[in-house]
């Protein structure tokens, strides 16, 4: 194969992934006068960010005004159970307000309050009406927000176009190999810096409100470049997913439903959260259904148990399931029906509305909906500076779900918006100023390039081989069994067994037909990813030795204050084997601690921050 | 679960012809979980668009038994028993592979129009818009792209006038800008010149296949081709505006960069 021979593109920086982080970043890039090129698997405006529902999270204090940055980011990190990466919290919290105005500025369209600014709605884990939202379908707005921006900023847009390897020159970042989907073809990207917003790697487990997309790409192709990754055993399981029909089990189930009144019943009727609430968050939640009733309209009223976080909400569904009070499908009751007039039900959760009747034929307006846990969001991903963005490889820079640090264990519903557009600015910021200070062009050899793309030609090349289809669904049953919403030392070793042995002969995955259009083939490229990154997440889960957050290990009960103390970072080691380390935290400058730690009537008060 | 068979075109941009497939459909089934599933145990390289399977996303568009639809959203109970299901892509845009087929037209479409040219921002800095006000653009921001109404549309689909007009999805792109509280663009002489709203003559068709159920010609195409006759054909407006001093766009940008 001759190198000279291949497509290529020249660009300042590459961005892959083209959901509302890596959009941001382009834009950012783009504004800073660098050449901006972005590759996306899909087509444009498809990627996972449309199907986020429930809103953004920023304190604009719209529909209250006691809301600011400081109580946004005690919840943030009350919700992440402290792991969370102190400044990333501190500078989405602060930032997050003028991300959501500048949207407003390209053209999004808020639902609004009676005065005519951007609504905001209530959601679990944060203390005020905080989610700037369109109906349930905020993450559509966003995504259209920044496409129809983006395509006037002279971006080059590479659609359908996946990313095989990051390309190295002693050790800094030269380029991307990769293929058209279309037609099957190579292409190199010559670049200097790469942002990776690739999202997450939820297509490793068979329930799961991902698209096929989420294979775990970025974080997998960063760790071959030596990067490290951080926090993957913090997989948040959304509680309500759809769980009938089958086929559609997992599909999401916005919070907004809870947001917006919505209960939890089990097969007896009873409201089963009340017998849920954790010791760290009883003085904030109601603990009758006569006082959890009068929120929000009466001031004095706690919140009702419905919006604690995610990680509480789904394993008390789990619990009562297996105690024998699920639904007929094996789930819970959501039920809005009985809570709020047909015709709200209709205005503020539309796509919820339609998505029952559509698929499940069931009328929310009328009938609870069955719902259950769903493989939603990985917290942990690449690790990052908070300020740049930028990883441990030179040039290598990552935003979004795929980057780690602002969700500690446990991400609040609304952070992640947010997250996108905060931080997708901060890598087009950090990926500009480390352009700026690098004085030569780095290189690729052309060994790296060929080596690319002939392991990939081998899945189509070869005689007979393994189904890649099957194959991803041996690789999510590994998953799916062993490292599911509750996990213990034994299973988890079972699967990095297991894992292993998939990877064997994963080496003989074969594609049939030709390299156009091929989706056999895309699967097969993408099993290489998630069996990386499913590794990665069971080795994590091994060593944290503590229930906290998104992570529960039935064999270790409870939150451990000496596990506190570090983060696990997942690298490759000089001999290509997978190495775990459990990493100090740094202590947090005392304002953020103080912020953090103080009860709500002396940060209200004025008496801490 | 049931034996169903589905005939698939399959095939590229030389031509191709219909595989049968039969192919086992369990309870609760959509169009897209059938196709999934010949994909992974009898057609490993079946080129199909999908991403959420949920309706949000608007890449699963294809023809099922001559109806353009998301293949998502296509429930298998909604077919007789018998029946045979036939699956083909869309028919406006050139195929690429089997159900997938090359829809860049529509995305350079989007970029002729010109982009969102917010008004200043109130003395408190905020923007004040009204729900009342903004009910109907965020109508047509529920648009997923999915095409379909470009498919039916007959000047797109049967005429072939790609060249005149941009099709009903950028119209109702075209109504959101043009009925955004906040926009301060005119857009009217290049809704009528250059996007082609005279092209369109009302079937309906597009609205009745939208999956996301917007009002595309009654709320959208309608009202443009109307603020278009206020501004070129209705006489008295015109008289009065020529009373009252007051000057209209009545060419496009290019046209007034062209003297």
């Amino acid at each position: 194969m001759n190198v000279s021979e291949i497509q290529t593109f020249e660009h300042d920086v590459l961005v892959i992934g083209a959901g509302g982080a890596g959009l941001r970043a382009a834009i950012e890039c783009s504004a800073r006068g660098l050449n901006t090129g972005v590759i996306s698997k899909s087509l444009l405006g498809k990627a996972h960010t449309v199907m986020a529902e429930g809103g953004m999270a920023a304190s604009l204090g719209n529909v209250d005004r006691r809301d600011n940055w400081k109580i946004h980011f005690r919840d943030t990190m009350r919700g992440g159970k402290f792991l969370n990466q102190w400044r990333m919290a501190e500078l989405h919290a602060k930032q997050a307000p003028d991300r959501v105005r500048e949207l407003e500025e390209w053209g999004a369209v808020f639902d609004r309050t009676p005065d005519g600014l951007i609504n905001q709605r209530n959601f679990g884990g944060h203390r005020y009406p905080r989610l700037a939202h369109v109906g349930d379908r905020t993450g559509l707005e966003l995504i259209r927000t920044l496409q129809d921006h983006g395509v006037h900023q002279g971006i080059h847009f590479h659609m359908e176009c996946t990313a095989l390897r990051l390309l190295l020159d002693g050790g800094r970042i030269a380029g991307v190999a990769g293929y058209w989907r279309e037609t099957g073809r190579f292409v190199l990207f010559r670049t200097s810096a790469v942002i990776m917003a690739t999202g997450g790697g939820g297509k490793a487990w068979n329930v799961t409100s991902n698209s096929w997309e989420y294979t775990g790409d970025g974080a997998a192709l960063a760790y071959e470049a030596g990067a490290e990754l951080m926090d993957l055993e913090f997989t948040q399981f959304h509680p309500t997913g759809m769980v009938w029909p089958p086929s559609v089990r997992g599909t999401l189930v916005t919070e907004g439903v809870r947001g917006d009144g919505g209960i939890l019943l089990n097969n007896k009727g009873e409201r089963f959260m009340f017998n849920y609430i954790p010791k760290r968050f009883a003085p904030e939640t109601a603990d009758t259904i006569l006082e959890a009733d009068k929120w929000p309209e009466d001031p004095s009223a706690r919140r009702p148990p419905e919006l604690l976080t995610r990680d509480v909400v789904a394993r008390a569904i789990r619990a009562e399931v297996q105690a024998g009070r699920g639904s007929p499908h094996g789930g819970a009751f959501l039920d809005i029906a009985s809570r709020r007039p047909a015709e709200s039900i209709k205005r503020k959760l539309p796509s919820m509305y339609h998505q029952f009747k559509e698929l499940a034929e069931v009328d929310i307006t009328t009938t609870p909906m069955e719902v259950g846990p769903t493989l939603h969001y990985f917290m942990g991903g690449i690790r990052v500076d908070a300020d740049t963005q930028q990883t441990n490889v030179p040039g290598l820079f990552a935003c979004g779900e795929c980057a780690a640090g602002l969700h500690g264990a446990n991400r609040l519903g609304g952070n992640s918006l947010s997250d996108l557009i905060v931080f997708g600015r901060l890598a087009g910021v950090g990926v500009a100023a480390y352009l700026s200070d690098s004085t030569s062009t780095p290189r690729p050899d052309d060994e790296q390039i060929t080596a690319a793309f002939r392991e990939a030609t081998g899945i189509l090349n070869r005689e007979t081989g393994e189904n890649p289809y099957l194959m991803h669904e041996a690789l999510q049953e590994v998953m799916s069994t062993n490292v599911g919403i509750v996990r213990t030392g034994e299973e988890l070793q079972i699967a990095v067994e297991q894992l292993k042995a998939l990877k064997v002969r994963a080496q003989n995955l074969k594609a049939p037909g030709t390299s156009q259009y091929n989706p056999g083939w895309h699967e097969a490229l993408s099993v290489k990813s998630l069996l990386i990154v499913g590794e990665a997440v069971a080795r994590a889960a091994f060593i944290r030795e503590e229930s906290r957050g998104a992570h529960t290990r039935l064999d270790f009960e409870g939150e451990r204050d000496e596990c506190a103390r570090f983060n696990v970072v997942t690298k490759k080691g000089p001999g290509g084997e997978m190495q775990v380390q459990k990493v100090e935290r740094a202590d947090p400058p005392e304002e953020l601690a103080a912020i953090a730690n103080a009860t709500l009537e002396d940060l209200e008060g004025g008496r801490v921050g | 679960m049931s034996t169903r068979t589905f005939k698939i075109w399959r095939g590229d941009s030389a031509g191709g012809e219909f595989h049968q497939y039969d192919a086992e459909v369990d309870e609760g089934m959509v169009v897209l979980d059938v196709l999934h599933r010949i994909q992974a145990l009898q057609a490993n390289d079946l080129a199909i668009r999908w991403n959420c399977k949920a309706g949000k996303c608007g890449s699963c568009s294809m023809e099922i038994n001559g109806r353009p639809s998301l293949a998502c959203m296509t429930r298998m109970n909604t077919f007789g028993p018998d029946e045979v299901i036939t699956v083909q892509p869309l028919k406006a845009f050139p195929v690429i592979k089997d159900l997938t087929c090359d829809v860049s037209w529509n995305y350079e479409q989007n970029k002729r129009i010109a982009p969102f040219k917010p008004k200043p921002r109130g003395r408190d800095g905020e923007h004040r818009m009204y729900q009342q006000d903004v009910d109907r653009v965020q109508e047509f921001r529920k648009c997923i792209e999915c095409f379909l109404c470009q498919d039916v549309c007959h000047v797109v689909r049967d005429r072939g006038r790609k060249d005149a007009f941009v099709g009903p999805r950028f119209m109702v792109r075209l109504a959101s800008l043009e009925m955004h509280p906040l926009d301060d663009d005119d857009r009217i002489p290049e809704i009528k010149k250059e996007y082609g709203s005279g092209m369109c003559n009302i079937t309906k068709c597009c609205t009745d296949t939208c999956p996301e159920h917007i009002n595309i010609t009654d709320n959208g195409i309608i009202p443009l081709k109307e603020r278009v006759v206020d501004r070129y054909y209705d006489p008295l407006a015109r008289l009065a505006r020529l009373f009252a001093g007051r000057r209209v766009r009545t060419k496009t940008r290019t046209e007034e960069q062209s003297g």
